[in-house]
């Protein structure tokens, strides 16, 4: 309980003092998260609209790999973004290998399954009756999807929030290929494990409160979002 | 007079079972034509097929006079008809963007929609809730905004799959009035699937009786009703028999 109160106090004072370092790490966290739930989602949906209201040969096959990538461990995603990004990988001439970029790259791996699995079954529940009844007021393809979209946004908005979670938590692959470098890849979470291993509990509990704030602030914009003009 | 819609051999088959066969069917502008017949007789894949939301397996679908490609009917054609399917699907939002719908896809200028919607929340008597989240509404209350938002398309064809099912009596009674005045007063050709004989006395000018996916009756509602034929009796006087 002392540890908590400590780390709580530690918390307020480094953010009264202002610790550039702090606001630094903090502002990173935000951006890369942000930047990989906002791709995640504008993949994501559409794929999931597609996945969730069309038939295709393979489809089937698609929703297994969706499905085992929203339980794809962190650690398997950031060996694979560092094999592509490793300089004689793929993608190893642009040396894009602990940077912020490569953090992004990790996050959308782990929240982009969980997006489209997650909007794909939004659609796939939907009253077949439904889609007949915007086709009977004379919709095209892209007013009955926008239409489709707007009656299932409580769903899609769950997915985006359960892909942020996924981001925000995520260390494991930040770790491994962002390299958690002061001053260039060191977010909230990989900074947590860094002063637990050296001991500093007091300090990685303050970073714990600044990331459970963080994570807070964002859920309850979204939730009330998904939440707004909700009659039951 | 020159018909309406015109059906030639329409055929429906799924897994080489006949669903529905109709040799023949005509429908004159501002007729309301009912239709009849017991469970999985056809009439709801009828009405989906004479407003193109299901692509018959064979068969010509004129109208006037003109040949639609029956496996693509143009958009701008489906346009021209509005239909109320079986169960109430309403949108979450409120009553006006409901009513409102069909315009905003059309994309009608925000202040004709404005006026339109106004007017026909006015003539189902629904103005007060205009802005009532349509899913907080009764079932008459919600039958009305459906009514509604087919209507005010405006359509020349108006395609009615059950839609007075599950609505109390007085509720019925009252909106089948209401809904006939407008009908008649817009002449719009309807074609109204009912299982309910008063409904059918009340609402057609013409009665057809489908049965195993074939129109095995067709006439004036009177006539059709006193004196079914031999394939027709048994479903009318069942349904007789439920009145009584």
């Amino acid at each position: 309980m002392d540890l908590l109160i400590e780390g709580l106090k530690k918390a307020i004072e480094m953010l009264i003092s202002g610790d550039p370092e702090i606001f630094e790490i903090t502002w990173l966290t935000l951006r890369v998260s942000l930047t990989a739930v906002l791709i995640s989602t504008f993949i994501g949906i559409p794929a999931g609209v597609i996945l969730g209201l069309t038939s295709f040969p393979g489809r089937r096959f698609v929703l297994i790999l969706i499905n085992i990538g929203m339980g794809l461990p962190p650690v398997v995603a950031g060996l694979w973004i560092t094999m592509l990004l490793w300089r004689s990988g793929p993608l190893g001439s642009f040396s894009l290998l602990y940077s912020p970029f490569a953090i992004i790259m990790a996050q959308i791996l782990v929240s982009l399954p969980i997006i489209i699995g997650l909007t794909c079954s939004a659609f796939q529940q939907m009253d077949e009756k439904m889609l007949l009844q915007i086709k009977a007021l004379g919709a095209t393809r892209l007013q009955t999807v926008r239409l489709l979209v707007r009656e299932v946004k409580i769903a899609i908005l769950a997915a985006v929030i359960a892909g942020f979670g996924r981001v925000i938590a995520e260390v494991g692959a930040a770790m491994m290929v962002g390299g958690n470098i002061r001053g260039e890849t060191r977010i909230l979470t990989t900074s947590i494990v860094m002063e637990v291993s050296k001991g500093n509990f007091d300090v990685a509990l303050a970073l714990s409160f600044l990331l459970m704030s963080l994570a807070f602030i964002i859920t309850f914009l979204l939730t009330n979002l998904q939440q707004r003009n909700r009659v039951r | 007079m020159n018909p309406m819609i015109r059906l030639e051999n329409i055929q429906y088959t799924n897994k080489d079972r006949t669903i529905l066969s109709v040799p023949s069917l005509s429908i004159t502008q501002g007729e309301i034509l009912g239709m009849m017949g017991p469970n999985g007789a056809g009439k709801s894949t009828l009405i989906k097929i004479l407003s193109c939301l299901q692509a018959p397996t064979g068969g010509k679908l004129y109208y006037k006079n003109a040949e639609l490609p029956i496996s693509r009917i143009p958009l701008e054609q489906r346009r021209k008809w509005a239909v109320v399917l079986q169960q109430t699907l309403i949108f979450d939002t409120t009553v006006f963007q409901n009513v409102a719908a069909g315009l905003k896809i059309r994309k009608v200028p925000r202040s004709q929609i404005k006026q339109k919607v106004d007017f026909w929340l006015e003539q189902f008597g629904i103005s007060h809730l205009a802005k009532k989240n349509a899913h907080q509404l009764s079932g008459g209350e919600a039958q009305r905004v459906n009514l509604a938002r087919a209507l005010i398309l405006d359509p020349e064809v108006l395609y009615l799959d059950e839609p007075f099912t599950a609505l109390d009596y007085p509720t019925k009674v009252k909106l089948l009035k209401d809904f006939k005045a407008i009908i008649k007063q817009t002449k719009t050709t309807t074609i109204f699937v009912s299982h309910d004989v008063t409904e059918i006395q009340f609402m057609c000018d013409r009665l057809a009786i489908l049965m195993d996916g074939h129109i095995v009756q067709i006439g004036s509602t009177a006539n059709v009703l006193n004196n079914p034929n031999q394939y027709a009796s048994p479903f009318i006087h069942d349904m007789s028999l439920h009145i009584e």
